[in-house]
């Protein structure tokens, strides 16, 4: 394996593993709020309330999990990858996110709002072709 | 309404602000070419010795508990397409702060995230 397909399987594992567990990350806080209810936060005590009840529930902590490794394979891809090439190339996440929207989460997904998810990943696809990285390594 | 565009302009701003500090952050720790997990707790730590990881960490943070403040109203099919308008952000982010070269090829993909953006915002219901 050369430098340069090298460079595009590690990048492309990264970004395979933050479409994996950023919409699962985002899907689980939405339950979780969904059962913390509209938050309204107007005293000190409302805020340690909300507070208390987002760090106990469970569907909010494992999304965290999920977002946290989201975030440590978005940190590591970030340290070779262009951020205007991961960002972009990363929004498959979009689709997911809605997909675990329907299925998991029972949400009503317009027909617009699939259109729009599904232009969000032409746009992906448009960004893939271009180089990982245009500026050098340090 | 007021609320929600309050919270999804916090969402785009402090999470693509927070992504480019720690963009920036990881560039300068250099490219990471080993995954064992010793060698990547060994890069954490190196990342948190750099200032732009911290003011990226308290960006994301921000931007986190937006993102919790949105989703108690709002649903998650809804909210995080959305914040997709961040690309935008990032693009200018990455051409002006990072000095990274943006082709028009990168542009296009990035109108038609906005495109697809402004559809779910229209698809609302």
């Amino acid at each position: 394996m050369n430098s340069s397909s090298g460079l595009r399987f590690k990048t492309y594992v990264m970004i395979l593993l933050m479409v994996t567990f950023g919409p699962l990350g985002n899907a689980m806080l939405g339950k979780g709020m969904k059962s913390v209810g509209a938050v309204s936060v107007r005293t000190f005590p409302d805020l340690l309330h909300t507070l208390r009840q987002i760090f106990t529930s469970g569907s909010i902590l494992l999304g965290v999990g999920f977002l946290l490794l989201f975030f440590v394979a978005n940190m590591l891809v970030l340290s070779w990858a262009d951020y205007s090439f991961i960002q972009p190339a990363s929004s498959f996440a979009y689709g997911v996110v809605a997909l675990w929207g329907h299925f998991l989460l029972h949400e009503v997904v317009t027909p617009t709002r699939w259109l729009g998810v599904l232009i969000i990943c032409a746009g992906v696809f448009v960004v893939g072709y271009t180089p990982p990285r245009t500026t050098e390594p340090h | 309404m007021f609320w929600e565009i309050l919270l999804l302009l916090a969402i785009v701003t402090a999470g693509t602000g927070g992504e480019l500090c720690v963009t920036r952050a990881m560039k300068t720790i250099g490219e990471v070419k080993e995954f064992r997990p010793a060698a990547v707790i060994r890069v954490i730590v190196r990342a948190l010795q750099v200032g732009w990881m911290w003011l990226g960490l308290l960006l994301m943070a921000v931007a986190f508990f937006s993102l919790l403040g949105a989703l108690s109203i709002e649903n998650v099919s809804f909210v995080v397409p959305t914040t997709a308008m961040s690309y935008a952000a990032g693009a200018l982010g990455g051409k002006f702060f990072l000095g990274e070269q943006v082709t028009r090829q990168r542009w296009a993909g990035v109108v038609l995230v906005c495109i697809g953006v402004t559809l779910v915002f229209i698809g609302r219901k």
